[in-house]
């Protein structure tokens, strides 16, 4: 077990390598220059010379292959640069922004458990009577809906109508967190629901359910006891992937509802072209990927011991 | 019973997308006045008569804005689908078929795309491109191919064991027309679902692109960059967000339906 870890572990360097140097050559080619974004920030105009030594200053005058090797060197040593604009080591305020989207990843995916879960069997087990119509309509709503439109129209109905929740800002406790949340839990909830309806209906079909009816095993039992227990691999897979995909910050969310996170900086750092920051938001979305699949095989092979943990997946 | 219901939800449902398609064609032709028109004096206006869904802040007619819209989101949306799933289908077949290097190669490759954060991409390919949809496309052309490549590896595995593929191999076909007579079209039902139910996606993450800035740029009517910019005014002028909303979601909401039944179909 161990020895699989690592060596699954160890696949985390090549990607890693792969992705900040992909995301290195393509800054780079991009037209927009960092040093330009600067001075517009900065609303002063600099002369060439001003320009030049910022330029030597943050290394931006080497060529691309020597930068890529210099920020590598310095990432072995712990150090991943500093912002361009705010001038704060891009480690620490990537650290300072982590524990916000780990929030809302938790509320938001807690939300979705206790949605879709119970709707989920509640439409397998109506099926085709008026509840899961009703289910599956709100499910398919909630599929075409885009997020930044769901966003919008809690915005609008909760904070500017009812006045219940906070515009924005991650600043006022608990209330804060309810409308991303919702927005968030929402639309994967409809995801969820459609998924867990259709394996609940595939076990229900199976030799073992009409077995355990036969001997007179009460329905809710069988629900409870062994086709929740078999559907577990279906809800496994999809709360690692949403779970990966929260955790890189929903850059939509975070910035309508200006929540703090991970996300909310990813798309700061593009619209200014920060370098360092954009690349510490990078080497995390990697770190994710490869921890998210990881730990999600390890799941696999403890729900299914059948399923066999392979090196390469 | 089940079939004869399923072939007219298909009918009725193709008529729609087919209007949908036309509206958005020729979009030019059937908005009641001139998309990028500024008409200062009627800025803000309430939906009324005149302008069935307002106006926006700089008094342009919004029913014009988001039915050509739909012509800038849907033909997008259909042309990265196109893309995708043609490029994904093409690499996972070959990697799956021919297994070996190559397939490490494409695999290697889809997973660093996958890992890879589209909104980096998107502005990454617009510095290059000088901006605009077309990057934005580009971008999530860029890793959304892996999923095809995934689903078409793994179905190509499955009926490459089948004994028909053993039988071809022995009266001499070669890989090449393996590929295209025999593998092929046992896994165009599936690919070609996974593609139409991708089209609803596609047009929400070309619009969440240019709502935050990464994809089209005002003026251009779009309706995730009108989006944006309504939310400043969401309070005093919600149908400037709505209105386009509400066109996304009916569009999306038509292709997902058409995908569906698509599915039963096969």
């Amino acid at each position: 077990m161990r020895k699989y870890i690592i060596k699954r572990l160890l696949q985390l360097i090549p990607i890693l390598f792969g992705i900040t140097l992909l995301t290195f050559v393509l800054m780079h080619t991009s037209s927009v220059d960092a040093v330009d974004m600067m001075e517009q920030n900065t609303g002063m105009a600099w002369t060439e010379e001003q320009k030049d030594a910022v330029r030597e200053e943050l290394g931006l005058d080497k060529s691309v292959p020597v930068q890529y090797l210099n920020w590598v060197g310095n990432m072995l040593k712990g150090d991943m640069g500093t912002s361009y604009i705010s001038g704060q080591p891009v480690l620490q305020m990537f650290l300072s922004r982590l524990p916000m989207t780990i929030y809302l990843t938790i509320t938001s995916i807690l939300l979705t458990i206790a949605l879709s879960i119970p709707l989920g069997i509640l439409s397998a087990v109506r099926k085709n009577k008026f509840t899961d119509y009703f289910i599956r309509i709100l499910s398919f709503i909630g599929n075409s809906m885009p997020g930044f439109f769901m966003a919008l129209l809690l915005m609008y109905l909760f904070s500017l109508k009812l006045g219940w929740f906070p515009v924005m800002g991650s600043g006022q406790g608990w209330k804060s967190i309810v409308l991303p949340t919702l927005t968030l839990a929402i639309a994967m909830s409809a995801k969820y629901t459609r998924q867990i309806r259709a394996t609940v209906l595939e076990e229900l079909k199976k030799e073992y359910v009409v077995g355990a009816r036969a001997r007179g095993v009460r329905e809710k039992k069988i629900l409870v006891r062994s086709v929740l227990k078999a559907s577990m691999l279906t809800i496994v897979t999809l709360l690692s992937l949403s779970i990966g995909s929260l955790l890189g910050g929903t850059a939509i969310v975070e910035s309508i509802f200006m929540w703090d996170g991970v996300g909310k900086m990813a798309v700061d750092a593009i619209l200014t072209r920060d370098y360092p920051v954009i690349q510490v938001y990078v080497v995390w979305m990697a770190i994710i990927y490869v921890m998210v699949n990881l730990v999600t095989d390890i799941i696999y092979h403890y729900l299914d011991p059948r399923i066999r943990l392979q090196e390469n997946s | 019973m089940r079939t004869k219901k399923t072939k007219i939800k298909f009918i009725i449902l193709l008529i729609l997308v087919g209007i949908l398609l036309f509206t958005a064609a020729f979009a030019i032709h059937l908005t009641p006045y001139d998309p990028y028109e500024q008409d200062l004096a009627n800025a803000l206006a309430k939906p009324s008569a005149q302008h069935l869904f307002g106006t926006d802040r700089y008094g342009r007619d919004m029913l014009s804005r988001v039915i050509l819209g739909a012509q800038t989101t849907v033909f997008s949306a259909l042309a990265l689908v196109l893309i995708i799933s043609v490029t994904g289908t093409i690499l996972g077949m070959v990697g799956g078929y021919f297994g070996g290097k190559t397939d490490d190669l494409i695999m290697r490759i889809s997973d660093l795309f996958l890992a890879f954060p589209g909104m980096v991409f998107a502005i990454a390919v617009a510095g290059v491109l000088s901006g605009g949809l077309k990057s934005a496309v580009i971008a999530l052309a860029c890793i959304s191919w892996t999923k095809f490549a995934r689903l078409a590896r793994s179905q190509t595995l499955t009926v490459k064991e089948m004994p028909y593929i053993a039988a071809a191999k022995l009266s001499g076909c070669n890989g090449m027309q393996i590929l295209l007579r025999h593998i092929f079209p046992n896994i165009a039902g599936t690919m070609i679902v996974t593609a139409m139910l991708d089209i609803g996606t596609m047009i929400m993450e070309l619009a969440g692109l240019s709502f935050l800035g990464l994809g089209a740029t005002p003026p251009m009517a779009e309706w995730g960059s009108m989006m944006s910019n309504g939310r400043s005014m969401l309070q005093t002028c919600p149908w400037i967000v709505i209105a386009p909303g509400i066109a996304m979601f009916v569009t999306v909401a038509l292709f997902n339906l058409l995908g569906d039944t698509v599915r039963d179909m096969i």
